[in-house]
């Protein structure tokens, strides 16, 4: 088998924190803390997690968009997270990215013709008319009409705002398309199509998606493989089917039974999570979820659990699910 | 909706609605035109601002003399209408200078921020030195001319502009639409002055005519005090500074490019509050 499309190893993102004149670097947050994950050619691998988890500083450095404090990203095989600027450039059409806001993420002063053709001029991908035919059948594929090539960004609603992002994303035909929580700022009806436009261009042109998102409906929908992000790590990382009906890590599960279910004469046992979500100044030691684990054992405290495949193709990180199972029921 | 209803009514109209919806632009910007026009026609209006007529000193306005004459019988009116070409020179060179040395600087500034460190430690320096002081310096330095006039003033004004337009691209460049040029593979240069720039112009054209009025104040204020431009140049400046000790029995020689000088500064401070109401978008579509 060929490498993957898009390799992430032992990903870490640090932020220093600076205080006091003059500035020392106090401390470090700890967005993102060796993270391990391959995307193959036309998959959807979802990120979820709660809101600070290092989903969308994945996305971002992996993007390049950030440079990582240590890890690896290769993208086709090629390493591409210590190289400069100018030779990075090169290897950025492979890879697009899709933002959350569809309002920051589009520049107000161009129009949106400007704003599609843009990637495409950068490269030297077309011009004159060219660029002028390939604008318009991009705008078409997603489903915006041609003639609005010369409207300003303001013109649009959200969706189609966000429509035109996706555009932009796909002018260069890329292989990979990162999308930053893509659907979170629209109306539910409008996600639905934004999601499954994404859906017919991942069929249509072969794509790969690393689609972040905290909202577990929208991964059910459009996700292949997911993994659950908790405090800069992967907790579990699963196949579609395999997570939704048989999470095996506890947070998995927690974030499962917190999802509202379109039935109001279904009762559910809740898992409810106590406390918040510890600083990711100050991770605490061993398995990072043990201070909210209902489960946890005095190992959780100390030593950190690797990301394991307990299953075929099921990958999880807990002490208290090792290779082979037994996966029932967990007990205090 | 709003195409719909602006195709309905005649252009004329909406011409005259853009007129009502900003009239301190419309009204400033007829006063600077008239100046402009006094400016340019000077020669043909005015006759010479500096020849001596020793009968006619100190007359009060008449048919005459307009705006009177001064202690050596000068034709006040001719003065004060060539000093309006000294002023607006001076307001339009020290605004130009000051906006595109301030553009440059600050976009380099906010984008590169190893740069930023330095340049703003300078930028400070430069701040804390007065127009006069560095006029008087200049001065005594050099010949006094009508250019280091506007270098003295173009120089303070300077850190203004850079601070203005160095706010604005630390407040755009961490907007997703600059990550997303960066991934679409735009390079720093486009980066720049593509998404960048643009943002920077509505509130860089409303400072410009701030700076353009406070450098007319500043060089009458230089001539006034005789660190300005030359005493043989007929500035509104000079013309008050040789009228201060006459003022007491013929006003009229400060009364007359005193009120030119409120004039130009308010209609040009007229046109900077409109273009600033109307160039910012919060205000501009609520109307």
């Amino acid at each position: 088998m060929s490498a993957p499309l898009l390799r992430v190893t032992g990903l870490k993102k640090h932020f220093p924190v600076h205080r006091g004149l003059p500035s020392r670097v106090v401390g470090q947050v700890y967005a993102v803390d060796g993270v391990s994950f391959d995307i193959a050619r036309g998959e959807t691998l979802c990120l979820v997690g709660e809101s600070g988890c290092g989903k969308s500083t994945v996305a971002k450095t992996v993007m390049r968009l950030l440079a990582p404090t240590a890890g690896t990203v290769a993208l086709d095989g090629v390493d591409i997270s210590r190289m400069g600027e100018a030779q990075l450039r090169a290897h950025r059409r492979q890879m697009q990215i899709v933002f959350q806001d569809p309002y920051s993420s589009l520049n107000p002063y161009l129009s949106a013709g400007a704003i599609v053709s843009e990637p495409l001029t950068n490269f030297e991908l077309a011009s004159g008319q060219e660029l002028e035919q390939r604008v318009a059948s991009l705008f078409e594929r997603v489903g915006l009409r041609v003639d609005a090539v010369k409207k300003y960004p303001h013109e649009f609603s959200g969706g189609q705002r966000q429509r035109l992002g996706i555009a932009r994303a796909l002018a260069v035909k890329p292989s990979l398309i990162v999308a930053d929580e893509p659907v979170s700022a629209l109306d539910v009806s409008v996600q639905a199509q934004v999601l499954n436009l994404l859906i017919d261009l991942q069929e249509e042109f072969g794509l790969a998606y690393l689609f972040v998102s905290h909202d577990l409906a929208v991964v059910e929908h459009i996700g292949h493989r997911v993994a659950v992000m908790y405090l800069g790590r992967i907790v579990e990382l699963a196949g579609n089917a395999d997570l939704f009906g048989a999470a095996l890590h506890p947070y998995s599960e927690a974030l499962l039974a917190a999802a509202p279910v379109p039935d109001p004469e279904l009762r559910r046992e809740r898992m409810v999570l106590q406390g918040d979500v510890p600083s990711p100044m100050a991770p605490p030691p061993g398995c990072h979820f043990h201070t909210r684990c209902p489960y946890a054992r005095e190992r959780c405290r100390t030593e950190t659990p690797p990301l394991q495949e307990v299953k075929p193709a099921h990958w999880v990180a807990c002490h208290l699910r090792p290779v082979g199972g037994p996966f029932g029921q967990l007990t205090r | 909706m709003a195409a719909v209803i602006t195709a309905a009514v005649p252009a004329a109209s909406s011409s005259l609605d853009w007129i009502r919806r900003n009239p301190t632009i419309v009204i400033g910007s007829t006063i600077l035109g008239l100046f402009v026009a006094i400016a340019l026609i000077a020669p043909w209006i005015a006759g010479d601002p500096l020849s001596f007529d020793p009968l006619n000193r100190l007359k009060r306005p008449s048919k005459e003399f307009w705006f009177g004459t001064d202690q050596f019988g000068r034709d006040v009116f001719s003065r004060v209408v060539y000093g309006t070409r000294i002023s607006l020179i001076v307001g339009v060179s020290v605004a130009v200078i000051a906006t595109v040395t301030g553009l440059l600087v600050g976009v380099l500034c906010g984008y590169y921020r190893r740069l930023d460190d330095i340049v703003m430690r300078v930028m400070d320096g430069l701040m804390a030195i007065p127009a006069i002081l560095l006029a008087i310096a200049l001065i005594t330095l050099m010949k006094a001319s009508l250019l280091i006039v506007v270098i003295a003033i173009s120089i303070p004004e300077i850190p203004r502009v850079v601070r203005l337009v160095r706010s604005v691209v630390l407040s755009v460049r961490g907007l997703p639409y600059i990550e997303a040029a960066v991934a679409s593979g735009a390079r720093s240069r486009i980066i720049m002055t593509r998404h960048i720039l643009p943002s920077t112009v509505a509130p860089l054209v409303v400072q410009s005519t701030y700076v353009c009025a406070s450098a007319i104040l500043i060089e009458a204020g230089l001539s006034f005090l005789g660190a300005g431009t030359p005493p043989e140049i007929p500035s509104w400046g000079n013309v008050i500074s040789l009228g201060r000790a006459f003022f007491q029995i013929s006003p009229w020689i400060i009364f007359f490019p005193g009120l030119m000088l409120a004039i130009a500064v308010l209609a040009i401070n007229l046109v900077g509050d409109g273009l600033r109401d109307s160039l910012d978008p919060r205000i501009a579509r609520r109307m």
